[in-house]
């Protein structure tokens, strides 16, 4: 379970002040939940995602994963977190010199995995991502569906508890977005890992989360069930999320 | 014609053969030694950037100004200014070992910010993804930022190796040997037009080969293309 209460970050502007990208930001995240967090973009969600593998340090506020404090963490316990939990870019962010079988090694390698149980850990994920037969060519080679495939398989390589994904699908047509949609909710079902989905659109919350929680100007808005927020959404933000309200209104 | 040629090689043959040689080790010894304290300093500029993964301002700062100073000094003042430190580390003022001093001195600031420019082109992203992964600062220089930067690395490797191959013809001005220095006392001093031509085809064919070698190598390495 992952509880966050009245997490903030702000940052120092040049020329003196502050711009807080998140406020007070209250969630809690069940085990086995694919959780959406929805909003604008420049709502503060790539934010809120970055603080919980701590790639941006919160100004204020607490985190805790099973109970434990994650925001002091320093050092060493710091990698050791990052180890446990995956993640997956709107871009990918593979290496392109590596193959794609070295990519999805190298979280296991950066742990200091031995090469054989590394390289039959990756053939396992590829297979897993359905690029079994790929291991040897590189990214470039690849679709850009193909590629997030290979990302999610390297996210997955350090058997994280948690998986958090920044806008997985924005640079994908709507077809392979439907793909790794269910790709991602099939590792859901079939591994029990938590995921953490960030994006903009309403299709993506709909099509494979079971909570969503809605920020809007650094702030959580609302945040329910799926089915709720959809049959009874509060908030004109969610509203025009959901394209019940025009967005020039 | 072919007279003029053979009789042009029986006289002047073994200097340029000589000349030729000096200049190849001058070129490849500073290109080592300069790589060798150049690529840490070019990884140090990289990573200690404000946006950098391992942030360091002062620090930063300080090696920046430094490498800026060694790469403001023109070659020629910086040899000239160098002459006694020079003699106190290799023992002579002149001739290959003493052109080799400054040359790395010069040479080194310049590596520094090639390297620095090769790694600014790695996808911060992909930087960001190795953190994410909970990367050291040393996993993500020698597992990351270094790898992708090969291809970039290698094209500049050949950018340095020219560079340094101008510097060793200006250190011919002041006896470092090589093929700068025959242009300069054969081909200007006592007016041997074809010295200075046959100096000149020497170095520019040693361009072309250094040049087409490392592009050619860049491109074999770079997986970014699609096969």
């Amino acid at each position: 379970m992952i509880e966050i209460q009245g997490l903030t970050k702000a940052y120092p502007v040049k020329g003196g002040g502050t711009f807080t990208a998140i406020e007070g930001i209250d969630l809690t995240i069940q085990d086995g939940d694919i959780f959406g967090i929805i909003g604008m973009s420049g709502a503060g969600k790539s934010t809120l995602v970055r603080c919980i593998n701590l790639l941006e340090q919160p100004t204020k506020g607490s985190i805790r994963i099973d109970g434990v404090e994650v925001t002091a963490a320093r050092g060493k316990e710091l990698l050791k977190l990052r180890r446990k939990i995956g993640m997956v870019f709107q871009k990918f962010n593979l290496l392109m010199q590596r193959t794609i079988l070295d990519n999805v090694a190298l979280p296991l390698e950066i742990a200091g995995v031995d090469k054989a149980a590394r390289m039959s850990r990756a053939k396992e994920l590829l297979e897993l991502v359905g690029l079994g037969d790929q291991g040897s060519k590189y990214p470039a080679q690849l679709s850009g569906g193909q590629q997030q495939r290979v990302s999610i398989a390297r996210a997955l390589a350090n058997h994280p508890s948690l998986i958090l994904c920044d806008e997985p699908t924005s640079a994908l047509d709507s077809l392979t977005t439907n793909s790794i949609l269910k790709l991602l909710r099939d590792i859901n079902a079939k591994l029990g890992v938590t995921i953490i989905i960030i994006t903009h659109e309403i299709s993506v919350v709909e099509k494979i989360c079971n909570r969503v929680a809605v920020i809007d100007s650094s702030v959580i808005v609302e945040q329910d069930s799926v089915a709720e927020i959809m049959a009874h959404p509060k908030e004109d933000i969610t509203k025009k999320l959901l394209g019940e309200v025009s967005w020039d209104a | 014609m072919l007279e003029a040629l053979s009789a042009f090689f029986a006289q002047y043959g073994n200097l340029l053969r000589e000349g030729t040689i000096d200049t190849l080790i001058m070129v490849s010894v500073t290109t080592v030694f300069a790589y060798l304290l150049g690529l840490p300093l070019g990884v140090l500029l990289n990573i200690t950037k404000p946006d950098g993964i391992w942030p360091h301002k002062g620090f930063n700062s300080v090696v920046g100004w430094i490498t800026n100073l060694g790469r403001s000094l023109p070659f020629l003042i910086l040899m000239i200014l160098l002459l006694d430190f020079t003699k106190l580390i290799v023992g002579t003022k002149i001739g290959v070992r003493g052109a080799i001093v400054p040359l790395i001195i010069s040479a080194t600031p310049f590596v520094a910010r090639m390297v620095e420019s090769s790694l600014a082109e790695v996808d911060s992203g992909v930087q960001e993804a190795a953190q994410s992964m909970g990367a050291t600062v040393p996993q993500i220089v020698f597992k990351v930022l270094l790898p992708e930067a090969m291809p970039s690395l290698t094209l500049g490797g050949s950018i340095s190796m020219v560079t340094i191959l101008a510097y060793t013809a200006i250190a011919g001005t002041i006896g470092a040997g090589g093929l700068g220095d025959l242009a300069i006392r054969y081909g200007y001093n006592r007016k041997v037009a074809s010295m200075m031509w046959a100096s000149v085809i020497i170095l520019v064919i040693l361009v072309q080969i250094i040049q087409s070698v490392f592009s050619f190598v860049s491109r074999k390495i770079d997986k970014r293309v699609r096969l």
